[in-house]
């Protein structure tokens, strides 16, 4: 079974090492006028908000126009991509008919190393909150969390850390792969003498055992 | 094993809430118990939405700890129901919240005309239905035998 990404948390509700392997989703596809998608300005991106066909999704980013990729730099600064790599406003085009037809690519952006940060506090005290919540005395927090396209497995070790895999959301049991998991950030991240406690994971080691780890998991399961 | 259920409208406001079968009661009110729940399943929301590695459809479904399970299912109209159960649970909890939005909240709430919308459902006609309903679930379980359960442990 696929593993899509493996994040460690400390017990303040800091990433401290994350690895992503989400599959690239991309469409392209040539229109002509009058538009039958309806885009809205969110968060410096184009977005789509109605319409989808072919693929292409609501929540989708405009990636490329004609072959031109958006983003556009501010004195090297902020990353728009509502203009293009040229300057050009993306909803301008859009409306205006003599640029037509158009050729745009759509895709669903991947997690920002910020995004990220910010996702897995959330689950943090996500996870505070179902112990609360608990209709049970003494329940744990959350372990296993389902959504229709992934299987979230998180394990907490006894000093707080949170080891969480992502996975396909066939995949049943990770538990053998999260115990694997906490012994590697036992061996080789913890014994590394450079490693600060609660500090981000930089052991280049880790990631090495790491990535044999989820390969054979993933080799084991198949 | 059923524990609990919860129905909250679409702006956060909880319907209806139901016990069955609760053995730990929060140390906090009734309404921000209401209020954390709603929160919590907001958050998971959308955490699950961002989180996802491919294209969402329906999100997040339900999660699990080491004591209970808790099942999430939304209308396209945006009402929710919440369930939790313990972790023994047989068949689909999601289909059947579905069988009792149609069956029950349908019927009972959405077509009696004192009951207003958006406001606690306060019909007594929509309870027992809805009490009648789980308890012949069978996922519902024996209060009787739990109760002893609990005095063994």
């Amino acid at each position: 079974m696929k593993i899509y990404g493996v994040y460690i948390i400390n017990r303040a509700g800091g990433l401290i090492f994350s690895r992503d392997a989400s599959p690239k989703i991309e469409v392209e596809k040539t229109f002509s006028y009058p538009i039958d998608i309806k885009f809205k300005s969110y968060d410096e991106k184009i977005v789509v908000a109605f319409g989808q066909r072919d693929g292409i999704k609501v929540g989708h980013v405009v990636l490329s126009i004609n072959g031109v990729d958006t983003g556009f730099q501010d004195e090297g600064r902020s990353y728009n991509m509502t203009k293009l790599k040229d300057g050009r406003e993306i909803l301008k085009i859009l409306d205006d008919e003599s640029s037509y037809p158009l050729s745009i690519k759509f895709g669903r952006l991947r997690m920002t190393a910020n995004e990220k940060i910010m996702l897995l506090s959330m689950f943090h005290s996500i996870f505070a909150m179902s112990v609360q919540l608990s209709p049970v005395p003494r329940s744990s927090g959350i372990e296993v969390l389902e959504a229709d396209t992934f299987k979230l497995h998180c394990f907490q070790t006894l000093t707080g850390i949170k080891l969480i895999v992502i996975t396909d959301p066939r995949c049943s049991d990770m538990n053998i792969f999260l115990k694997k998991l906490y012994e590697l950030y036992a061996d080789y991240a913890l014994k590394n003498p450079f490693y600060q406690n609660d500090m981000p994971i930089k052991c280049p080691l880790f990631e090495e055992k790491l990535t044999q780890a989820i390969d054979t998991s993933e080799r084991i399961s198949n | 094993m059923i524990f609990n259920l919860y129905i909250y409208d679409r702006s956060g406001t909880c319907l209806f809430y139901h016990e069955w079968n609760r053995q730990k009661q929060v140390d906090v009110s009734r309404e921000e118990d209401f209020k954390l729940m709603y929160g919590m399943t907001f958050s998971l929301k959308s955490f699950c939405n961002r989180i996802s590695p491919t294209d969402p459809n329906i999100g997040f479904t339900s999660f699990k700890t080491s004591q209970y399970k808790l099942h999430f299912y939304e209308t396209p109209s945006g009402l929710k129901f919440i369930m939790t159960t313990d972790l023994q649970i047989q068949g689909d909890i999601r289909f059947l919240m579905h069988t009792l939005y149609k069956d029950v909240f349908v019927e009972y709430a959405i077509r009696d005309p004192e009951c207003e919308l958006n406001k606690p459902i306060k019909s007594k006609l929509f309870s027992e239905k809805l009490n009648e309903f789980i308890q012949k679930q069978p996922q519902f379980g024996n209060i009787a035998q739990t109760a002893l359960s609990s005095i063994v442990k």
